[in-house]
């Protein structure tokens, strides 16, 4: 079985597969990668399982060495990989020659970038899956992020190497968005009119504090309603809500089950991805759209997922 | 029915309510008031979902009065969720609840454990071991799990401890921290921010991977607390570490 052994970790690197839905109850959310639609196009390029396990890492790469030869395929953001020194292209699979090191560096597009290798990351599985939950210290590798010296197994070879690369299609419409569509949140007519027209009016800008918990944004003061009495209930990925303060923060996949503040909108399904890719300082704004769009771009977007046009 | 712009309510009949949440979840809602009665119901729809789940239905997030349903929304739309639910809903009543449990949660209040209390007691013209024996002596029940991996929400204060939240949430609340807010009490089951008033805090771990169920309380459990020195604390802390 072959390793990737870690010679630098980057800033903030996690063992990712596409999380653990299912345990709500508990209040274990399902966590995962924060860009699952990267990490399953990785997967598809290296011939694994789209959610097999591979490592997300933040803002800055790390630098990996592999002691045997491994099919490898980067997706998400460009974080200027070179494979010995040569750069790699990103979104292709390439192999790693035995004793090769791959070494990325800080991103030059947005927050994430996921190394995927053929046969998947090996860690043992935490309530059936293999994401790092940072907080409670939970699955993926030792409950954290990786660190310098750190060896990580990978799976069995599921086949022969070919290599391959995403599809013009696949990169124009998987494209991470800045504006992020959004359906009315369950909260929203607690809202005044005018509260709602500044909330898609303006523009936001992600703060530093953002995490795989929420997303906290910086910029027009939403204000909140009063009068209403919010009782705790369960929160869903995506959700913005607008706490006391008036800044709102949205949910991303590590987030919190249950939540006790009002909810404006929540993000719809095929626009999870880009809110994977958001940076600090970057500038959002939100547009609203129907149900049934929401739905047909969901179906849409699976489709072209399950496409044999993704690859070429 | 058909999709439309606005946001969707629509009601579910048995005093139940349907809120579509997101594009794959929606919200059930038993009444709009933390009641014993919407307790119950929240947990025997939970119930009859976990004995005969939904295909399609990938998570279920209880809450006081309300259960989230997320679901896969390429094998389901909202309307068809609430028929089920609807269906679902007829037959609560021949739900039969488990005998709730009875855990028993040492801690060690005050000091450097509660660093709260001091304040708690001085909003209620109480003296330590008043407020102390006030949450030692009331039997609570775990309303749901929820906001990280089991944090139990716990009910209900006596009323002469019911306190505010803090205004400025801690950044990090040590595990194992006994709060307070409103009329709830619970225990930080891992190291996270946290708005909670801390009176006291436990050496037992509340969510371990090691153990069955994970989570040591469960929903619709009965929690009392039972106050220990800061010695025994250091003697049960490593005696389960």
């Amino acid at each position: 079985m072959g390793v990737i052994q870690v010679q630098e970790p980057g800033l903030f690197t996690t063992v990712q597969d596409l999380g653990r839905e299912g345990f709500g109850a508990i209040g274990v959310s399902a966590s995962g990668a924060a860009d699952a639609v990267s990490l399953r196009l990785g997967n598809r390029l290296v011939g694994n399982d789209e959610g097999a396990a591979g490592l997300e890492m933040t803002l800055l790469g790390g630098t990996f060495v592999f002691p045997e030869r491994a099919l490898l395929a980067l997706t998400g953001s460009d974080f200027d990989a070179a494979l010995d020194g040569k750069p790699v292209e990103l979104r292709s699979s390439f192999e790693a020659k035995a004793g090769q090191t791959l070494r990325l560096g800080p991103t030059r597009t947005g927050a994430r970038c996921y190394l995927c290798v053929q046969g998947g990351i090996r860690v043992e599985l935490f309530l059936g899956s293999a994401s790092t939950h940072i907080l409670s210290g939970l699955g993926g590798h030792e409950g954290r992020a990786l660190r310098k010296g750190d060896a990580l197994k990978i799976g069995a070879e599921s086949g022969a190497i070919h290599e391959r690369r995403l599809s013009a299609r696949a990169l124009n419409e998987l494209q991470p968005r800045k504006v992020l569509r959004v359906t009315e949140g369950p909260q929203s007519d607690w809202f005044s009119e005018s509260a709602r027209r500044l909330f898609y009016e303006s523009r936001y800008r992600v703060a530093e504090e953002s995490n795989r918990m929420g997303i906290r944004l910086e910029g027009a003061i939403v204000p909140v309603p009063s009068g209403g009495e919010m009782i705790s209930e369960g929160v869903s990925l995506g959700a913005i809500q607008v706490p006391e303060g008036g800044k709102p923060i949205i949910l991303s996949v590590e987030q919190q089950t249950t939540g006790g503040y009002p909810k404006i909108a929540n993000v719809i399904s095929v626009d999870f991805h880009s809110l994977g890719q958001l940076r600090p300082r970057d500038e959002i704004r939100f547009e609203r759209v129907d149900w049934e769009t929401a739905r047909s771009l969901l179906i849409e977007q699976e489709k072209l997922l399950a496409s044999k046009d993704v690859l070429v | 029915m058909g999709y439309t712009f606005a946001r969707m309510v629509t009601s579910a009949g048995e005093g139940a309510r349907f809120q579509w949440a997101s594009d794959q979840s929606l919200l059930v809602y038993f009444g709009q008031k933390i009641t014993l009665q919407a307790h119950q119901q929240v947990r025997k729809l939970l119930r009859l979902l976990e004995l005969e789940p939904v295909a399609g239905v990938r998570n279920l997030h209880p809450a006081y009065c309300s259960l989230l349903v997320k679901f896969d929304g390429l094998r389901l739309r909202h309307d068809e969720v609430e028929a089920i639910l609807r269906r679902y809903f007829e037959r609560l009543e021949e739900i039969k609840l488990p005998e709730p449990r009875l855990v028993e949660i040492p801690v060690c209040y005050g000091g450097e454990f509660g660093p709260d209390l001091a304040e708690v007691c001085a909003i209620h013209g109480l003296i330590p071991a008043q407020a102390i024996e006030l949450h030692a002596s009331a039997e609570y029940l775990v309303y749901f799990l929820g906001f990280v991996p089991g944090f139990a929400y716990l009910g209900e204060l006596p009323e002469a401890l019911v306190t505010p939240r803090l205004a400025v949430p801690r950044r990090r609340v040590p595990a194992g921290s006994v709060g307070i807010a409103g009329n709830q009490t619970g225990v930080y089951p891992f190291s996270t921010p946290g708005g909670w008033r801390l009176i006291g805090r436990t050496p037992v771990a509340m969510f371990r991977a090691e153990r069955e169920g994970f989570s040591l309380l469960a929903i619709g459990d009965r929690v009392r607390f039972a106050p220990i020195s800061a010695e025994r604390f250091g003697e049960l802390e490593k005696e389960w570490a």
